[in-house]
């Protein structure tokens, strides 16, 4: 087999990762630590996957461990199943995750229910890149959270940081219960998001919020790209307004993080959820919905959100930019509620 | 105890001695006599949910299931078995108590009544219970199969589903990828010409489900499905193949769906003449036959074999009526390893919704 590749250790060297780089050594890890971990998908082996998370992870590991799957994500994604009833911990990449809609059967009806149906645990993870902004178009662009969010039985990640993406990643694969993890294109090579990681081996516990930035005026529920947006407009209502934003980024979705949620917005009084993802039926309403259950007594305004438009990812520049939330909408958002 | 060619000149037919095909006789009286059984208990009113029979199919289930490694240990080879499939699912070592426990939704079941019938799973006993989309089963099978590739365990998996699924998707894929990845895996294919009320001509334009398999280089033949002993020989060489590295195949059971979809399928759309005509060919009256004209049994060893089963089955009935029904609470537990769901807040002993 061959060595170790140079993407997965600059770590080791102590040089800064991109989040694609964070996601990759996670992977590798995790791979070396446990040799019950193997994975599948389009593409991964020779040609090192279609955004080169698995580059070089062929080569070290050999086909056994690393297999190149026929176009059938609901093929693999079964197998993935099968594989992790025998004791194996299969890690299935979706070459974009807007292709991940032919195995949606497989995963709420056969994957999610299969502890509760005494079928056992099924440790396994679906991983891929999602999101807009890349002009993508409608099939290479889509963030699938909310097909799979409504499933009990699941559990969805959505790293913003490097750090917080390999940390997500090996607990992901250490988990006893499916994992879907959701990678932003837009921030695989990112370079603002490129630091140096720990040497030693950590990870991020799934469902545990993260407060990105503290404040007291308002709170930011939000995940993915869109922290980012979120401390932007924060540093443009901090400098133009004297307005502080307190940021929670959510990092894993499902189970979704309660506590720090409401603890935030007992103390602002005023929340607004900010997503990528479009509208209706999107993850706002769910902690809209919760808040109103555990804290409505503290609240001092609506809780709004800013989200995309209802309407499938266009191809356009001009068309996309409107189609996504940008950072002018979330300063006009908190605005509104700070002056409510 | 695992189905081998007897080595001390005792075989009779397909390799088989005569206590193995009275074991196969047995294990084809009981599987029609739970069924039987069931449908008693679903008309006094014990079973909520569906009752599905194989009536017609049972040397199918019976005479695959034979021609495997049958273990308790999880070294073994290992079925995903159908609702029509209960006589494999009991020749592999699943309890006909657990059946009964299976369907009338006991606590005391193997799924405590969260899942019904024949979905459920022992991986000692090379069981894994099916969802009800089984195409989506094929898929499972495969990678249940390439970790035995994987892992060189010399095992072999059985996936069955009916004509129904060979429509669907996630058939073609699983089939594929277990092609290409050389599972050893074999497809028992019920091919009962019915997909609920749906004829096979209104599904395939093909003559035979072999062909399907054809399309992805796979091995595969047909079985007369209503006789025990083709379906063993048949489902064998496609193992031994399977277990030798050869890769996937299919199995093709060709026999007929006697009953309706379920209980509640009164089968108005078949043709009476159809039955008439399977029912002469029904699988047990057929190997019993076979039996007696050998010289291989005898009609008091038959009836012997027959009168055992049904007391198996009747106590194990008897038993699984008496046992309780879950707590409603327990649908609360197991729907994550680290976590269950949360008690709805109207239920609290104080109902609060902060605490939802």
């Amino acid at each position: 087999m061959g060595g170790k590749p140079d993407n997965v250790t600059k770590t080791e060297r102590r040089e800064p990762v991109t989040l694609l780089e964070a996601i990759s050594e996670g992977l590798f890890e995790e791979m070396e630590r446990d040799e019950r971990v193997f994975m599948m998908g389009e593409d991964i082996g020779v040609y090192g996957g279609a955004f080169k998370v698995t580059r070089g992870f062929l080569d070290h590991f050999g086909e056994d461990r690393v297999i190149d799957t026929p176009i059938s994500e609901s093929g693999f994604t079964g197998a993935a199943a099968g594989a992790a009833h025998m004791g194996l911990r299969p890690v299935v990449e979706m070459q974009f995750m807007d292709f991940i809609s032919p195995a949606y059967d497989v995963i709420t009806n056969y994957i999610a229910t299969s502890l509760y149906r005494g079928s056992g645990p099924l440790p396994l993870v679906i991983r891929g890149p999602v999101g807009g902004g890349n002009r993508g178009g409608p099939f290479h662009s889509q963030n699938v959270e909310m097909a799979f969010f409504h499933t009990p039985g699941l559990k969805i990640v959505y790293p913003s940081t490097a750090y917080d993406a390999k940390g997500l990643v090996k607990a992901a694969i250490r988990d006893d219960n499916p994992v879907i993890i959701e990678e932003h294109k837009g921030l695989y090579r990112a370079p603002f998001l490129r630091e140096v990681l720990p040497e030693n081996d950590y990870i991020v516990p799934l469902g545990k919020a993260n407060v990105v930035r503290e404040g007291s005026g308002l709170t930011v529920v939000t995940y993915g790209l869109m922290v980012h947006k979120s401390v932007e407009a924060a540093e443009v209502l901090h400098q133009e307004d004297g307005f502080e934003v307190e940021i929670l980024d959510l990092r894993t979705l499902l189970p979704l993080d309660d506590e720090t949620i409401v603890e935030s917005v007992k103390k602002t009084g005023r929340l607004l959820v900010v997503h990528e993802d479009t509208r209706t039926g999107g993850i706002a309403g769910e902690i809209a919905m919760r808040v109103s259950e555990k804290a409505f007594e503290w609240l001092d305004a609506p809780m709004l959100r800013v989200t995309a438009i209802d309407a499938p990812v266009p191809y356009a520049g001009a068309l996309e930019d409107y189609f996504l939330p940008q950072v002018e909408d979330i300063v006009t958002a908190a605005r509104y509620l700070a002056a409510y | 105890m695992p189905a081998t060619n007897p080595t001390d000149g005792t075989a009779l037919v397909a390799g088989l001695a005569e206590s193995q095909l009275h074991e196969l006789y047995y294990a084809l009286v009981r599987a029609r006599a739970a069924e039987e059984r069931l449908e008693v208990l679903h008309k006094q009113g014990h079973v909520g949910g569906g009752v599905y029979r194989s009536l017609g199919q049972e040397a199918g289930a019976v005479g695959a299931a034979y021609a495997l490694n049958r273990r308790s240990d999880g070294s073994g080879d290992i079925i995903a078995q159908t609702v029509r499939a209960c006589g494999a699912l009991f020749l592999m070592g699943g309890k006909p108590l657990d059946f009964f426990r299976q369907y009338l939704a006991r606590a005391t079941g193997p799924t405590g009544g969260k899942e019904a019938n024949v979905h459920w799973v022992d991986y000692r006993r090379g069981l894994v219970g099916p969802v009800s989309p089984l195409g989506t089963m094929v898929g499972v099978m495969a990678g249940i199969t390439l970790s035995f590739r994987l892992k060189q365990e010399p095992r072999v998996g059985l996936v069955f589903c009916g004509d129904g699924a060979t429509s669907t998707g996630a058939w073609h894929e699983g089939l594929n990828l277990a092609a290409v990845q050389r599972c050893p895996m074999v497809l028992m294919l019920e091919a009962n010409q019915w997909a609920f009320s749906t004829p096979t001509r209104k599904t395939t334009r093909l003559e035979s489900f072999t062909r399907k398999a054809a399309g992805y280089g796979l091995h595969a033949e047909s079985v007369d499905g209503t006789d025990v002993l083709d379906v063993y020989e048949g489902t064998k060489r496609a193992v031994d193949r399977a277990r030798a590295g050869q890769g996937a195949g299919m199995v093709e059971m060709r026999y007929y769906r006697r009953k309706g979809h379920a209980q509640h399928d009164n089968q108005e759309y078949v043709d009476p003449a159809e039955l008439k005509v399977w029912e002469e060919r029904d699988p047990i009256t057929r190997f019993g036959a076979r039996l007696l004209s050998e010289g291989w049994a005898t009609q008091e060893s038959l009836a012997a074999l027959k009168a055992r089963a049904e007391d198996e089955v009747r106590l194990a009935a008897e038993q699984a009526v008496g046992e309780p029904a879950p707590e409603g609470v327990h649908a609360l537990d197991a729907v994550y390893t680290d976590r269950g769901a949360k008690t709805p807040w109207t239920r609290l002993e104080q109902p609060d919704p902060t605490q939802a």
